[in-house]
């Protein structure tokens, strides 16, 4: 069995921002962009990055306890999105939610008993006594006793609050488990111990478990698997070991190296980073992290080190932006005198050593063009020197959008994506009869068919975008194996090729790695 | 040697509940010199916090009250002076940056007002000389645009820009001493690293000493000078940062090592939990979790502060390193084998040294 337990595929939950009685709407958040991911039976997926990143908005839309916008999730060969208020339920019975707060996620009012065993009575378990047991069995798995089923949440310490509310996780057997910061609530002291129960929970019940978490340390010690989250979208996907060793993404890189470490032979080697997360109502164009990647790309062949050019960089977002307010500058220059009458050189020097630039650029053309640009702020040009700084230091971060590329593949971007979008399709029908796999295909196909309306295995790759060939010749021969099938009706069949083909695969998003 | 900044001396802050006596503080000491960054560490409910109130008498008096010891701050004993003459030393020689930006500042003024306010409360300047220092401060703790932000509201920072503003206040009158109490712990990691990068910083350009209260070792292993690990309202060990790292010495601290997630050797956690605040046990506060307790931890008071290895700046309250007793019982014998110069003389690649990560 190679299907993963859980396909997210496009994933996206945009939050409206309206304004006035009407409630227009006048904005988005896009706290999740489009982000795709897979859990197989038995694995923990990590999903990290800073506040904010959309990762505890992804899990609780993939459960469905938010509505997705769009995307795609597919849990067992049946698709989440599409499920009615019953089949939701039967869901919710198998994919259950830890949260960060193990205080407030208790009833300070229901003994644990009766808090672990509310699963089980929601869902038609009549039997008190039989309730008991369950509960009591289960509290001795998670490390209490079976004798602290009548004792109120109050008596309990924050990792054993957490330890109850895994165990009412666990109590109606469920295949996933979604835990949401699960320790950073906790001291450290005991962070390991539930980070081991949760270890040995999960293989005790051959559970499938995604662990949202800021901390790279907690992900590093349980999960197989990690995605890394930034402002809604992932940018790197890898097996732990090798996120760890060998972090493809500057953001990965930075998160790893800000992260602090406990040895003071090593203090002030971490990355540093400058600036904050930007808004997810307003994401940057390009690639979501240009405006604080340490490690972004100039188009142009300038001899700057990787610092000076972020620093003029930040000049130029930040003209772009408006956000040069030149007057307080000319006030600062002047010390107290007539801001009007500041020295246009002081005016100058002091927007340098506001964005750290130094007082010439080692390259001539850099320095030439940068000149030209602080003339025009000077003179209160704002979009002018934008203008010119955008026309001098372009950089391919800002204007084209990376897309998730997998390792090892020569798969371009969009045919990924596709490839994705094709599978997860092809997975809500491994349980359908032959000719609901052909009905399905026919009106998914309807567009692309030929006269006759008969749908070949061109229209069904026009259908899904996958050109033929595709760039990579492996995936193309997986893609048109699983196109066959598809077409004879065996879309088990098609799904295991597909899965088989592009199983989790390491991936990333970044322009740096274009060219290998 | 100069006389120490700040130099507390077996302090001891009860509460008196309802529940009993709960000695939050029982017996601690240690000196921050000028200059230097001292960090206070411990897991929640050791004491650290109420340590970081008790300097400028901030705990609530009652329930709390400082029962003994004393706090000597620039030759002058903090608890014996009044609540007024201490109202003149708070925020003015003594500052305080809280772990929620949010909570340090009145969301109904600009943080302009909140840092104009700061100035004139404890000193004779003009409104517009304050605005004016009050801008320099933002710029210096790195707010960009500080004049165009001067006069947004709080809401309008991010957590980050908000611990910024903060620092900025504390550091409006040129405190000699800055206790920071978790300053980073509601921040992501990448932001952390930029207040951390600016403390040290500004004590620099303000030669300040800095005393910094975290439950987060690595954050003690980037900034500190010196360290002191309390738990349950004693101190367990103190020492140089490099030394306390290098040869971590009490039970406690090697465990809080050891519990650390994502150092890639499988992180250990301390069994048990912390021992009842009004009922702590006889002789050693760690000694119910310890795995090298023996009959003489069990019985008496928290044993006294030896030296370890004969460094008198790098004490540990643990019978096992006592007259007559053997250390290697707690450390291995394997460590033994660690020049007495430690870490100290390894440079910044000091990593490669037969380092396990």
């Amino acid at each position: 069995m190679t299907r993963p337990l859980l396909d997210v595929e496009g994933l996206t939950k945009h939050y409206s921002i309206t304004e006035g009685v009407l409630r227009n709407e006048v904005g988005k958040v896009r706290a999740v962009d489009g982000i795709s991911f897979t859990v197989d039976r038995g694995e923990t997926l990590g999903l990290v990055g800073e506040s904010g990143c959309g990762k505890s908005t992804a899990a609780t839309t993939a459960l469905r306890l938010e509505e997705p916008t769009d995307g795609h999730v597919v849990f067992d060969g049946e698709d989440v999105t599409a499920y009615d208020d019953r089949e939701l339920k039967r869901f919710r019975r198998r994919a259950q939610m830890v949260f960060q707060d193990p205080t407030s996620s208790f009833d300070p009012r229901m003994s644990i008993g009766e808090s672990v065993a509310e699963p089980l009575r929601v869902h038609g378990m009549r039997d008190r006594e039989r309730r008991r047991r369950i509960v009591g069995d289960l509290l001795e798995r998670v490390g209490l006793d079976a004798a602290d089923v009548d004792r109120y949440p109050h008596e309990f310490s924050g990792g054993q609050k957490q330890r109850i509310g895994l165990a009412r996780a666990l109590v109606i057997n469920p295949d996933l488990i979604v835990a949401d910061e699960p320790v950073s609530a906790l001291d450290v002291s005991v962070q390991a111990d539930i980070l081991d129960l949760i270890d040995r929970l999960q293989r005790e019940f051959g559970l499938a478990i995604v662990v949202i978490s800021h901390d790279m340390g907690v992900v590093r010690e349980v999960c197989d698997r990690v995605a890394v989250m930034y402002l809604g979208e992932i940018v790197e996907t890898a097996p732990t070991a090798e996120l760890f060793e060998d972090p493809q993404h500057p953001y990965t890189r930075a998160l790893l190296g800000s992260t602090p470490v406990a040895d003071p032979r090593r203090r002030g080697q971490g990355t540093k980073l400058t600036g904050d997360v930007p808004s997810p109502s307003d994401p940057p164009p390009g690639c979501r992290f240009h405006t604080r990647c340490p490690e972004v790309i100039p188009d142009a062949d300038y001899d700057l080190d990787a610092e000076t050019w972020r620093a003029v960089l930040n000049l130029r977002l930040r003209a772009a932006s408006r956000g040069i307010d030149v007057e307080a500058v000319r006030v600062y220059a002047a010390a107290g005198d007539d801001p009007e009458a500041a020295d246009p050189e002081a005016v100058r020097a002091e927007i340098r050593e506001e964005f750290d630039i130094p007082a010439t650029l080692p390259d001539p053309r850099a320095e030439e063009a940068l000149a030209g640009a602080l003339d025009r702020l000077v003179v209160d040009d704002v979009d002018g020197a934008a203008e010119r700084l955008a026309d001098a230091f372009p950089t391919v971060c800002r204007r084209e959008r990376p897309g998730l590329v997998p390792d090892g593949t020569d798969l371009s971007a969009a045919e990924w994506a596709a490839i994705k979008e094709f599978r997860v399709w092809v997975a809500t029908l491994v349980d359908a009869e032959r000719e609901a796999v052909a009905e399905r295909l026919e009106a998914r196909c309807a567009n692309e068919a030929d006269r006759e309306g008969s749908v070949d295995r061109l229209a069904v790759r026009a259908a899904f975008r996958l050109p033929e060939p595709l760039s990579d010749s492996a995936a193309d021969r997986a893609v048109s194996a699983a196109v066959d099938a598809l077409l004879a009706g065996r879309a088990g069949d098609a799904a295991d090729e597909l899965y088989d083909a592009f199983g989790p695969l390491r991936e990333r998003a970044c322009h740096l790695n274009r060219g290998e | 040697m100069t006389e120490p900044l700040l130099s507390i001396r077996d302090l001891r802050t009860v509460f008196h509940t309802d529940e009993g006596l709960v000695r939050a503080v029982d017996g601690v000491s240690f000196d921050v010199n000028r200059g230097e960054t001292v960090c206070l560490v411990g897991e929640s409910g050791s004491g650290k916090t109420v340590t970081g109130e008790s300097i400028t008498r901030l705990i609530r008096t009652p329930p709390g009250e400082i029962a003994g010891g004393e706090i000597v701050f620039d030759g002058q004993d903090l608890t014996a002076l009044s609540e007024a003459e201490l109202r003149d030393l708070r925020g003015d020689r003594i500052a305080h940056v809280f772990q929620n930006p949010q909570g340090a500042l009145n969301p109904v003024y600009t943080v302009g007002w909140q840092i104009v306010e700061a100035i004139q409360l404890h000193q004779d300047v003009p409104r517009e000389e304050a605005r004016s220092r009050g801008l320099d401060l933002l710029d210096r703790v790195g707010i960009p645009e500080a004049t165009r932000r001067f006069d947004d509201y709080p809401h309008e920072f991010s957590g980050g820009m908000k611990q910024r503003v903060s620092l900025a206040m504390a550091l409006a009158t040129n405190p000699d001493l800055l206790i920071a109490d978790e300053p980073t712990t509601a921040l992501d990691v990448t932001i952390q690293n930029q207040i951390l990068d600016l403390l040290t910083e500004l004590q620099d350009e303000f030669d300040m000493s800095i005393l910094l209260i975290t439950h987060d070792l690595g954050v003690v292993a980037e900034v500190a000078d010196r360290v002191v690990v309390m738990y349950a309202g004693k101190v367990m060990e103190r020492g140089d940062v490099f030394d306390l790292f290098e040869r971590p010495s009490h039970p406690y601290t090697r465990a809080l090592l050891n519990c650390l997630p994502g150092r890639g050797d499988g992180a250990r956690s301390i069994g048990g939990k912390l021992p009842s605040p009004t009922d702590p046990p006889d002789g050693c506060r760690f000694h119910p979790r310890c795995d090298y307790a023996v009959d003489a931890c069990r019985e008496g008071d928290q044993p006294p502060a030896y030296a370890v290895d004969g460094d008198e700046d790098h004490v540990v309250s643990c019978v096992h390193y006592g007259p007559g007793s053997d250390p290697s019982v707690v450390r291995g014998e394997d460590e033994e084998a660690v020049p007495a110069d430690g870490g100290r003389a390894v440079d910044g690649d000091g990593g490669a040294r037969g380092d396990d990560r």
